[in-house]
């Protein structure tokens, strides 16, 4: 197939080496100017967030709770606290579920059919706007307790998880060489000590990252968490009751006319992506290190 | 199985094939009979597991249920009709989605004009001209571009990227362009073109991280035959790798636009939010998740809040489909090697 395909393009039209060679080299640039340029808006949006971020950051962000507008100081620090309550009762959901499902996919399923459409609804899970899954949650949870909740935003983000972790868990569970399993196995381990204390246990800094990456991106959503956590302007750390989180905080105070809150935002925003920026730093250097440490 | 775990060996070299067994159970045997019974235990992890991955597809039952049990006041008023109208009066109850669906797929659409050819071009440099150093971190720095929240991208727009195009690429564009059409009129800043610009931005790494899984699955004999032949590199490229790929490529596209479809945040705060139907990119729009966004928390009254969810209702079917189709399209080239996950 290749060789039939190849001919046309190769004999017929560019006998001219020079020509052909300086389109090569054409595209060549194009493919780097390509790459410059889409590296600059990220330089451009974190030299950006530094400058703006660095200035309005100060000790009042982190314990001071938002003042009204109009007054100076006041800071974020229910929203800090907000979100990570909701992000704690998230990954409480989303991992548990997340890793079990991979289990089962990489440990039991294999490639049968219940694997492959397992896989498949998680990846087309994953592809869910966050916006429906609020919704949906929003007419599952606060519908029907007619009030927003702590407790609908980290069912919201949990489930949001539970499709990546999910699938890198699986990826790092096939990893895991053969021969370990058939050496538990071999030695008369039951086969759900030898998955936990074996399998997963050779392949856990490969998980763990999985679910930093979910965590990292969950971290940052704010659709979903407008209509069930609400966002809430004191302290409070009830699941029962709306609460604050960074990103609608940041959302809230960008779109207003305040300069102050303008301030606020960006230092918000600062917080966030350093928190989210360390754990996928943090990810990159654990996979890079080898994931299978125990394995080799 | 085929091939004997190297502890294996190591432990029945030891006792002679057809000596008497030692009566004394070595103490791993001991221990692990101290458990008890692990056929049930078995049995019960098994199902554990097997519960966690049938929540997946529970998720998705529960989502479409409710979505589809919350609009039926809507669904039975407008029928399918709700699509194609464009009034949208929340104080008589006149709802139909047809500003924000347009909204929805011109900023998609203008975000894959603009992030195609930028994203095939990064992939192009990365798998097959990036010197082997500069790989890992330029590779680092596009997935950054992912790992940033869409509010914050929103931020950035409306402070810095908002007042760019206003004073200095809308004026050249009304200019080079106006003729179009699409180009004209009032010049606000907040637009369909900004939207698209972030968006662009936004699933541009998807695209390009998807596309260089695709072209690096390309096997090294094809490039090696190709260039045999006296292929100049772009040849190579494009006869060898990009020909094998392009199936996937699609579908690493397809997938951004499923992205670009769903995207909220960083829209609503750049769209303007003005549910009208304008030739010119350079005026405001609405977007099917910018509404949901905007009008979701106040919504008064059963249709109103009907109408929104039944907004989120195609959202979910097309995002659906379209990741659907474009999976496929991806695991027909990659076969085996598992999607990553952005």
């Amino acid at each position: 197939m290749a060789s039939q395909s190849l001919r046309p393009p190769l004999r017929a039209s560019n006998v001219n080496v020079f020509s052909r060679r300086i389109k090569s080299n054409i595209v060549s640039g194009l493919a780097l100017l390509a790459t410059i340029i889409v590296i600059a808006p990220l330089i451009a949006i974190l030299f950006y967030l530094l400058k703006q971020g660095i200035t309005s950051l100060n000790w009042n962000f982190f314990t001071k709770i938002p003042v009204p507008a109009g007054e100076s100081g006041g800071g974020m620090e229910n929203a800090i606290v907000g979100s990570g309550v909701v992000l704690a009762l998230a990954s409480l959901i989303g991992i548990p579920l997340g890793i079990g499902a991979g289990i089962y996919l990489a440990e039991y399923a294999g490639s049968t059919r219940m694997g492959n459409l397992v896989r498949f609804t998680a990846d087309v899970l994953n592809g869910v706007p966050s916006i429906v899954m609020g919704i949906a949650i929003y007419a599952l949870i606060v519908l029907p307790q007619k009030h927003f909740s702590a407790l609908a935003g980290g069912v919201v983000l949990g489930i949001m998880m539970v499709p990546t972790v999910t699938r890198t868990t699986e990826e790092m569970l096939r990893m895991v060489p053969h021969a370990i399993r058939e050496a538990a196995l071999g030695l008369g381990v039951p086969a759900w000590r030898s998955v936990l204390t074996i399998t997963v246990r050779t392949a856990s800094a490969g998980i763990v990252t999985g679910c930093m990456l979910a965590f990292a991106r969950v971290a940052g959503e704010t659709a979903p968490l407008l209509f069930t956590a609400f966002g809430n302007a004191f302290q409070s750390t009830s699941l029962n009751e709306p609460i604050a989180a960074l990103p609608l905080q940041i959302f809230v105070y960008a779109v207003s006319p305040y300069d102050e809150w303008h301030r606020l935002a960006w230092a918000g925003a600062l917080v966030l992506i350093v928190l989210i920026m360390a754990s996928v730093a943090l990810v990159r250097y654990v996979t890079s290190r080898g994931m299978l440490k125990g394995a080799s | 199985m085929t091939q004997p775990a190297k502890i294996f060996v190591s432990e029945s070299s030891t006792p002679p094939p057809d000596a008497k067994q030692p009566v004394k159970p070595s103490a791993v045997r001991t221990f692990l009979r101290g458990r008890g019974n692990s056929a049930i235990a078995d049995g019960i992890f098994k199902a554990l597991v097997f519960l966690c991955a049938l929540s997946i597809f529970g998720i998705v039952i529960l989502i479409a249920w409710e979505l589809i049990s919350r609009s039926h006041l809507t669904l039975a008023k407008f029928g399918l009709g709700f699509f194609f109208r464009s009034a949208w009066d929340p104080v008589n109850n006149d709802f139909g989605a047809f500003p924000f669906i347009y909204g929805t797929l011109v900023s998609s659409f203008l975000a894959l004009l603009i992030s195609v050819p930028f994203a095939l071009g990064v992939a192009i440099f990365l798998t097959e001209m990036c010197p082997k150093w500069l790989r890992a971190p330029l590779s680092f720095l596009t997935e950054l571009l992912a790992a940033i929240p869409s509010v914050v991208y929103g931020l950035w727009a409306i402070f810095v990227l908002i007042p760019l195009l206003r004073d200095y690429v809308n004026p050249k564009l009304m200019f080079t362009l106006g003729w179009t059409g699409f180009f004209t009129g009032p010049n606000a800043g907040y637009s369909m073109l900004a939207a698209g610009v972030v968006l662009a931005i936004m699933i541009l790494p998807i695209i390009s991280s998807l596309t260089r899984e695709v072209m690096t699955s390309v096997p090294m004999v094809q490039r090696e035959g190709v260039l045999a032949l006296g292929a100049t590199r772009w040849e190579m490229i494009r006869i060898g790798v990009l020909r094998n790929a392009r199936i996937g490529i699609v579908g690493a596209i397809i997938l951004g636009l499923g992205r670009a479809l769903g995207e909220t945040m960083a829209v609503t705060m750049v769209i303007g939010n003005r549910p009208e139907i304008v030739k010119s990119f350079l005026a405001p729009g609405y977007t099917m998740a910018s509404v949901l966004a905007n009008e979701f928390s106040e919504a008064t009254g059963d249709m109103y809040l009907s109408a929104l969810i039944e907004i989120g209702l195609a959202l979910f079917l097309v995002t659906i489909v379209v990741n659907a189709c474009a999976r496929m399209l991806v695991w027909a080239v990659t076969r085996g090697a598992p999607a990553r996950v952005a």
